[in-house]
């Protein structure tokens, strides 16, 4: 319980109309889009402004209130789930983008900037903001800098880090930070930048958030191969890249996957198929046109099926809806899914593939996989419900060993959605106790009385 | 008042439709009312999470709970976006039901439910007096959309711009109709709806004069009702069975291929909630006459297809159209009122931004959250305006009123008609 004082000192900071305390409310901020069990917070506020954020932050430290930032609340690691009792700052009060400086070609955007947004208002000018995580539609720039967020463009185009220039964010005490720059070069100070992209608010508070834009692209071409083996599509992943050609978006639907998007969305795809790539390439009209034709070659002489060459901007929709729908079509099928991200080097994707049918069958679990081919990123959808708790214990083993094998090839636990609260435990197992100890202390050094988001990332003690 | 337990055995009946959303917040994109909030509670995603509380007992308050379930339009917007397919108007109508059915209905809409709408003779005669006395209250602010004010400061009508009742509702015009097919070999079935036949009776007369003038028959049987939303979307489930009992009992004498609406909402209740909400005595006959139940648009292109009229005289006029939430989400209708207006001569059809974004109005949702209402509409007032259009043509009543509403008040000079009004007006010239 925090007591009617203080409350009423955040209500101040905030406005009365901007934190609320009914229990109604607080069970509406104990969840997120991952499958944890939710935890009932005892504040809910939502700044307006800047300066209000920075109040907001010093007050929860005075009074050592744990707290827990939240955009669109939209991740899958469990990284805003709040603390109980603790106090959740929303940001959606706080969206405005700031400039979008065409000449010099970057954004200043506010933490609750919704990403599709801000994709649309750069693309109005000419200008392209890549990073197009799942959620895009609804999740926040700051969300997406604090979760590292990925997305479909990231074998090109990299991901959310790569895009951020700098950041001003409050530390606890409420202090203002800066670092970065609206330059393409800045040497000065340490890379603070680089320690907060993915800090999930373990360590400070974003309060503004400087965006590298780049030209878009003038051209695209979509395309779609059907293969009878999961080696045969693997492999012309792998010589597509060989080939030195980086498509813009490089996915893989696996015959489960297929099935579960055509019976749900009846586009005509191919139920007998093993495995499908989608292709995208962008950029100038005529290495497009000619990168498209090697691609299609080389899907051919791997042994594709069929190729489909998307020849008009309806037919590069289709394409692309038989890849969105496929989420839907999956979640569609059992009432709890499961979402991971395991990524391993692209090299390894056959491998990987293989690895998780066989988890499925170990564990007689259904498994839809699809994803990021070209990153090496994919998305094993575990489909189940968890009110069979029999089967959700084969769940948490399924997940145990698909972490494991991915850390095997050389991967990592997550290519996009983050540590936070579901991947904490098995972090030492990507890194080394040193890696862990190195983080405590920096998260002790920053953050004393560990208010900021405690628990994600580094686990709670128990 | 009944037990938490108990209450919570009720929500356990929505159990296996509520497990459906995985909180992946997409909803977050197209909630009207989340877009003005910003409040978790306001969308669909927090309201699910609420009725789950409330079915585990995680917390005790389930008034709270009503509160904030009501603070939603029923566009459908979310259920339209939602990759789980999460059934959420029919949870939502009926975690309504239940948590009514727990705390009662509040006096007003008691009174206004139970006592005026359920019975049908009793709310014809008092909206007749009501429009018999309206000119007192209300004088005339702008001629081309339509609308009127208060007279005098009233905290009922608050700064609203509203049209006013017909003097005389459309069924003491036309009380009765039925004749055969024409040359079209088609007989319908009209719905007339509250709005229009007490607010807007051009609209039945149009739909009347083109239904003729394509061959079409007719059956409008007499003393018909509400459609029964508006007690449903108040968890006053005995007056929608009264309500949905009335109407099936109107249509049964008839004879018809499909029933018409010209009223999205109507539509998308009778093809879309009647078959799910009716009690056991009703089902069949209800699911029988929702099946051939359409938009009038739909029906003209569909069924009659509809050619372009020869040009006329009428002066062109910049038509944009607004989709109607209930006729695009849920029906997935928005080609065809395009087409009516496309095939109307002197219409020349130009797209608003965001024209399926909601209108604001949600019936009782305009008059408990006008703040919130207001500031949906206002957001679509100003994307009409961008269109330099002279006319705003939707397919429901309800919006063409907030409509009228929101552009009245931005002082815009845009009249508001329905896609059967224009294509009636370019009939008669």
């Amino acid at each position: 319980m925090i007591a009617d004082s203080l409350i009423r000192q955040f209500k101040t900071i905030v406005g009365d109309e901007n934190a609320w305390t009914d229990a109604t409310d607080l069970h509406t901020y104990s969840y997120d889009a991952a499958v944890v069990d939710p935890v009932q917070p005892g504040l809910i506020v939502r700044p307006t402004t800047i300066e209000a954020l920075g109040q907001t932050v010093r007050l929860c430290n005075d009074n050592g209130l744990p707290l827990t930032v939240r955009g669109a609340g939209t991740n899958l690691s469990g990284g805003t789930v709040p603390l109980p009792g603790g106090v959740v700052i929303v940001t959606n009060g706080m969206k405005s983008i700031l400039e979008i400086n065409e000449a010099d070609m970057y954004a200043v955007v506010q933490p609750g900037v919704v990403t599709a947004r801000l994709a649309a208002a750069v693309e109005a000018k000419g200008l392209f903001y890549p990073p197009d995580p799942g959620s895009q539609a609804v999740s926040t720039i700051g969300g997406n800098v604090a979760e590292n967020a990925g997305g479909l463009r990231g074998l090109k185009y990299g991901v959310t880090r790569d895009y951020v220039m700098g950041v001003s964010f409050f530390d606890v005490e409420g202090n203002l930070v800066k670092s970065g720059s609206r330059t393409v070069k800045c040497a000065t100070g340490y890379n603070l930048t680089g320690l907060m992209v993915g800090s999930e608010g373990t360590l400070g508070v974003f309060a503004e958030i400087i965006l590298k834009l780049i030209p878009l692209p003038v051209h695209r071409k979509a395309m779609m191969a059907v293969f009878e083996s999961l080696e045969r599509a693997s492999e012309t992943v792998a010589a597509i890249i060989a080939d030195r050609i980086v498509p813009a978006t490089l996915e893989f639907l696996d015959n489960f996957t297929i099935r579960a998007v055509e019976d749900f969305s009846h586009a005509g795809l191919p139920t007998d198929a093993a495995a499908m790539l989608l292709v995208e390439l962008d950029g100038h009209a005529a290495q497009v046109e000619e990168d498209a034709a090697r691609v299609e070659a080389l899907c051919r002489s791997m042994g594709a099926t069929s190729v489909r060459v998307a020849q008009d901007a309806a037919e590069r929709d289709r394409v692309w809806a038989a890849r969105r729908a496929a989420l839907s079509a999956l979640a569609q099928l059992k009432p709890t899914l499961v979402l991971e991200d395991a990524t391993v080097p692209r090299s390894r994707l056959p491998e990987m593939v293989v690895a998780i049918q066989q988890i499925a069958k170990r564990y007689d679990l259904t498994i839809g996989t699809f994803g990021h081919a070209g990153d090496g990123n994919l998305h094993p959808t575990i489909l189940t419900d968890k009110r069979n708790l029999n089967e959700w214990e084969r769940v948490e083993k399924a997940i145990d060993d698909i972490f494991d094998d991915a850390l095997k090839m050389g991967g990592t636990l997550s290519g996009e959605h983050g540590t936070g609260l579901a991947k904490c435990r098995y972090l030492e197992k990507e890194t080394s106790a040193g890696t862990i100890l190195f983080s405590s202390r920096v998260k002790r050094a920053l953050d004393p009385k560990n208010i900021l988001n405690p628990g994600k990332i580094i686990a709670a003690k128990a | 008042m009944a037990s938490m337990d108990a209450l919570a055995r009720l929500m356990r009946e929505l159990e296996d439709q509520l497990v459906v959303c995985m909180r992946c917040g997409m909803c977050q994109s197209v909630c009207p009312v989340f877009d003005q909030t910003g409040r978790e509670a306001d969308v669909a995603r927090g309201k699910l999470a609420l009725l789950n509380g409330l079915m585990e007992q995680m917390f005790d308050d389930p008034e709270g709970v009503y509160q904030r379930l009501n603070r939603c339009l029923l566009c459908g917007s979310c259920a339209a976006n939602c990759p789980s397919g999460v059934s959420v108007q029919e949870i939502f109508l009926k975690s309504r039901a239940i948590l009514t059915g727990y705390m009662g209905l509040s006096p007003a809409k008691r009174l206004i439910l139970k006592g005026m709408l359920a019975n049908p003779t009793i709310f014809d005669r008092l909206t007749e007096w009501g429009a018999r006395f309206q000119k007192i209250f209300t004088r005339p602010v702008n001629d081309i959309v339509g609308t009127s004010c208060a007279r005098v400061m009233s905290p009922l009508i608050q700064d609203r711009h509203f049209r006013t009742l017909a003097p005389v509702p459309f069924h003491r015009q036309v009380p009765f109709i039925d004749r055969p097919a024409g040359k079209s070999g088609l007989k319908v079935a009209i719905f007339t709806g509250c709005l229009i036949d007490k607010m807007f009776p051009a609209i039945a007369h149009s739909a009347i004069k083109v239904l003729d003038h394509l061959g079409v028959g007719i059956f409008l049987p007499a003393n018909q009702g509400c459609c029964g939303i508006p007690a449903l979307s108040s968890g006053d489930l005995p007056t929608f069975q009264k309500l949905l009992n009335h109407s099936l009992e109107r249509f049964k004498a008839g004879q018809f291929d499909f029933l018409v609406t010209a009223c999205a909402t109507c539509t998308s209740t009778i093809h879309e909630v009647w078959p799910k909400m009716a009690d056991a005595r009703n089902r069949d006959a209800a699911c029988q006459l929702a099946t051939r139940t359409m938009d009038i648009n739909q029906f003209l292109i569909k069924e009659t297809r509809l050619q372009p009229l020869a040009n006329s005289t009428v002066t062109a006029s910049t038509v944009t159209y607004h989709d109607p939430c209930h006729l695009k989400k849920g029906l997935k209708v928005f080609n065809e009122p395009r087409a009516v207006i496309e095939a109307t001569p002197g219409c020349k059809l130009t797209e608003m931004a965001e024209s399926d974004w909601c209108c604001g109005m949600g019936g009782s949702f305009n008059l408990q959250y006008y703040d919130i209402s207001k500031g949906i509409g206002m957001k679509k007032a100003a994307q009409i305006k961008d269109t330099g259009a002279d006319v705003l043509a939707t397919g429901c009543p309800a919006c063409m009123i907030q409509i009228s509403d929101m552009l009245s008040q931005a002082g815009a000079k845009i009249a508001v008609r329905h896609p059967i009004e224009l294509l009636a007006q370019a009939l008669d010239e």
